[in-house]
């Protein structure tokens, strides 16, 4: 039989396995049927209930303009999937094509797509994040509690992590006129995503809309009354603070422990694919029938010197889902790579913030375009002389161009003056706080090791 | 991408006698996406370079940086948001939005639906009894005026006083040094100052008093940015007024002329009214109102494709060509109001992307569904019908229509 054939056979009868059912999972089942899939399809899912949309959990959820069971993900057509929902999994053999799940059960399949994405790191002192008033924010229920909290008027909410959905929500509780302390252990907000200079730009918003903001600081013990509720805070420097909410924003876990021992690339990093979502083993060879999408993915992008990034953004989401499921029902030559560059978007303290490319593979960063001052501009981000990233406060109408910039490697700065540019800009480290990562020549990646390691660990399992 | 002189298209273009069927000239322009004119300026017409131009920083749309600046516009008091660049651009634009729409005023623009309905079902009731009817002067032009007079505050019996400005000044834009009078500039520019005298006058009247119209929250508002200057008003108000009509006309007459061109549409629209919104979007796209935005200039050298356009250089961008582009839209001589991916020209785009939208959206969808349903078997008079003069506000200047 041909391969023509035998694809056909397995878009008419063959069983396809989605493991992770929030939006990669159940774009990549939607598009799977698009596509023309008729067999057998099957979502697993940790979380009850139907897939939901993350975004407004931060924000409209926070402020109570949209209830947390409002933000269920539309339904673009029918997907006719057998839904195992409220059950983890927890190994994938693939010797056998199999799925474990958490309570025993096998599904077994053809193909099958990881798209697992990531859950919020908590609180690391167990005691401490089990007391009452301590949120983080990731699923459904998390944001339903904190919105409660919120609502009743707390005295004052304490921040733990100054990334996005630590900004986005010290922005709702200021709109809410509540007292709010962030705290942040890099001298300034968002500056792990965006660097220094856009970090002190955030550090002033934060400041300007009344947070007592303090950075350099860890916090170093959640204290809590008699009846478990928490009360205060201490910090490295020895302040303290009392707040009756806190929430811990600090970052997510990629969801990649259940597949320690499947033989796949898999790290604290996600899951290792190539550029058309197929995963990687542990050795770096390519898998025909296990795909990935989704914030779980950590794929080669050719804009990027092939690096392997990971993307926790809505829209990556969404496009690998759709090149995975297509490229999992395509023969070779009609394969899609994931070649897009990179979105992200945030609201925070009345301001509109959004990105192109990937603002930490830069080395310089220069205002394009507006006025700092006023908290609306476009900064360009450039590696070794040419445009790697955009940045817009409240000037997203012109992220086209700077994509555009982008695609075609322009120098950086850019050279010819615009109306509305800043007459002293100049280019200025970007000065990422810690490794940067994407800056440096990773070696060893595909297994998930820190570059910094340089080390691999050569695997053959008998199978 | 060449860049070479094309001296016949663009004037043929610009000709009244190619005004019913500009298309094909169109696609003829495409094959040099960037054309240098005798006059030193830059025709675009392709929707690869439409769209990174109009994305582009470089691109100015304040004619003060041309190098040979317009006659027209040495007049002009102050400019209003549509020939400004940021910051004053994006300023006065926020100072009008905050009254407009989201996120200040939500709902504005959907909560009209009843008033438009009402307007639209008046002029339709006026139809009883008329075999032949003007779907221009009976129907397109009345609703969007009436519509834009409410929401701006202008008294709607003054009409008949601003109709003749608003005519001069669109018969200015067009103005081709070459082959029209001085006379037609001079009462173009005379015509924008009695428009804005006009408007001053009543604006005069609204400070200090409260109202829910345009004018009024314009002269009485204070948000974040402050408040506009008197002047910064007439001229917001004169763009308002002047778009907000020139333009819904054209597109609900275009669209009526396409629906009646195509039976089956017209039919299929009056079993499904749901298909109005994207029939809607496919009219932007194949008979927009707007089809060239005439004057833009290079604010530094802008490359677009391999060809640099110099600083100070005059651009004109073919819209609506650009919206028929081959190599952008499936088949895109065909009208299919069925068409899924269709990122449209109509409003043009960036952050001059057509302020009016939403409402000029809404009116058009309001109008030909109640046109296809209570039109009796319509029948077109004359295909194509005459013509407005202006090549760049393109629509008939009149639609005569028989009812049975």
């Amino acid at each position: 039989m041909s391969t023509a054939d035998t694809l056909q056979g397995f878009k008419r009868d063959g069983r396809v396995v989605i493991v992770g059912a929030s939006l990669a999972g159940l774009r990549a089942a939607e598009a799977l049927r698009d596509e023309g899939f008729t067999g057998k399809l099957t979502m697993i899912g940790d979380e009850l209930g139907e897939p939901y949309d993350r975004p407004p959990l931060s924000k409209q959820v926070l402020t109570g303009w949209v209830p947390a069971d409002g933000t269920t993900l539309p339904r673009r057509r029918d997907i006719d999937a057998e839904w195992l929902l409220g059950v983890p999994a927890d190994g994938l053999d693939l010797a056998n094509n199999h799925v474990r799940l958490a309570d025993g059960r096998t599904v077994p399949f053809d193909r099958m797509l990881i798209s697992t994405g990531v859950r919020a790191r908590p609180w690391p002192v167990e005691a401490e994040a089990a007391l009452d008033g301590v949120f983080v924010v990731r699923t459904r229920e998390d944001a339903a509690g904190l919105q409660r909290a919120v609502a009743a008027g707390p005295s004052r909410v304490l921040i733990i992590g100054a990334g996005f959905t630590g900004s986005e929500i010290a922005s709702v509780c200021r709109e809410r006129d509540i007292p709010v302390t962030v705290a942040e252990l890099a001298p300034s907000p968002l500056v792990g995503g965006l660097g220094a200079m856009i970090g002190e730009i955030a550090a002033d918003m934060q400041r300007a809309h009344g947070v007592d903001l303090r950075c350099g600081v860890k916090v170093t013990q959640l204290e809590g009354d008699a009846q478990g509720r928490v009360r205060r805070a201490h910090f490295s420097d020895g302040s303290t603070v009392d707040a009756d909410v806190v929430v811990v924003a600090l970052g997510g876990i990629r969801n990649t422990e259940w597949l320690r021992d499947s033989g796949l690339a898999v790290g604290v990093w996600g899951v290792a694919c190539d550029a058309g979502c197929r995963a990687f083993d542990l050795n770096g060879l390519v898998t025909d029938d296990i795909f990935v999408a989704g914030d779980v993915a950590r794929s080669p992008n050719p804009m990027y010197e092939y690096r392997f990034i990971s993307l926790e953004h809505w829209a990556n989401a969404v496009e690998q889902a759709e090149i995975a499921a297509h490229n999992m029902v395509s023969t070779q030559a009609n394969r899609w790579p994931h070649l897009s560059i990179p979105t992200f978007w945030s609201i925070q303290f009345g301001v509109n913030i959004k990105s192109v490319g990937v603002p930490t593979y830069a080395d310089e960063v220069v205002v394009t375009q507006g006025s700092v001052a006023d908290h609306r501009f476009v900064a360009a981000y450039g590696y070794q002389g040419r445009v790697t990233a955009a940045v817009s406060f409240n000037n997203a109408k012109w992220l086209d161009h700077y994509r555009q910039l982008i695609e075609r490697a322009a120098p950086f700065p850019p050279p010819c003056p615009t109306p509305d540019q800043p007459l002293d800009a100049k280019p200025v480290p970007v000065d990422f706080p810690g490794p940067t990562l994407l800056a440096q020549g990773a070696t060893v990646v595909v297994t998930g090791h820190d570059p910094g390691e340089r080390r691999v660990t050569a695997m053959r399992q008998h199978r | 991408m060449t860049t070479t002189e094309t001296p016949d298209i663009l004037p043929r273009i610009l000709d009244y006698s190619n005004r019913a069927d500009p298309y094909p000239l169109y696609a003829e322009l495409r094959k040099t996406p960037v054309a240098l004119q005798e006059d030193g300026s830059y025709v675009i017409s392709t929707y690869r370079e439409l769209s990174g131009i109009l994305h582009d920083p470089h691109l100015s749309s304040d004619v003060r940086n041309l190098t040979h600046p317009m006659p027209a516009m040495e007049e002009r008091a102050t400019p209003s948001f549509i020939n400004l660049d940021p910051p004053e651009h994006d300023r006065l634009r926020r100072l009008a939005m905050r009254h407009f729409g989201p996120p200040h005023t939500p709902g504005l623009v959907t909560g009209m639906e009843p008033d438009l309905t009402a307007i639209v079902a008046g002029l339709i009731d006026d139809f009883a009894g008329k075999q032949r009817i003007d779907i221009v002067d009976d129907f397109a032009y009345p609703f969007p005026v009436t519509v834009i007079c409410h929401l701006l505050g202008v008294p709607r019996e003054d009409e008949p006083r601003f109709h003749v400005w608003v005519n001069a000044i669109i018969d200015s834009i067009d103005f081709n040094p070459k082959t029209d009078p001085q006379e037609k500039l001079d009462n173009g520019v005379q015509a924008t100052k009695d428009l804005r005298h006009y408007l001053g006058g009543l604006l005069e009247q609204r400070h200090g008093r409260p109202g829910d119209d345009l004018l009024t929250r314009l002269a009485n508002d204070d948000g974040p940015d402050g408040r506009m200057t008197d002047a910064e008003i007439v001229s917001t108000a004169n763009l308002l007024l002047i778009a907000g009509h020139e333009t819904t006309v054209n597109l609900i007459t275009n669209g009526m002329l396409t629906l009646l061109r195509r039976p089956d549409v017209l039919q299929r629209l009056r079993a499904e009214p749901d298909l109005v919104v994207r029939l809607v979007e496919e009219l932007l796209r194949y008979e927009p109102p707007v089809h060239i935005i005439p004057w833009r200039a290079a604010y530094s050298d802008i490359s677009v494709g391999d060809t640099v356009i110099p600083k100070g250089s005059k651009i004109m961008l073919m819209l609506a060509s650009g919206s028929r582009d081959p190599e952008r839209f499936h088949d895109p001589d065909r009208f299919d109001p069925d068409r899924r991916d269709n990122q449209h020209l109509g409003f043009g785009s960036g952050i001059h992307l057509c302020f009016g939208g939403p409402m000029a959206r809404l009116e058009t969808q309001i109008a030909l569904t109640a046109l296809v349903r209570r039109l009796a078997d319509p029948t077109l008079v004359t295909d194509p019908p005459p013509y407005r003069p202006s090549p760049v506000l393109r629509g008939p200047i009149h639609l005569l229509v028989d009812q049975n």
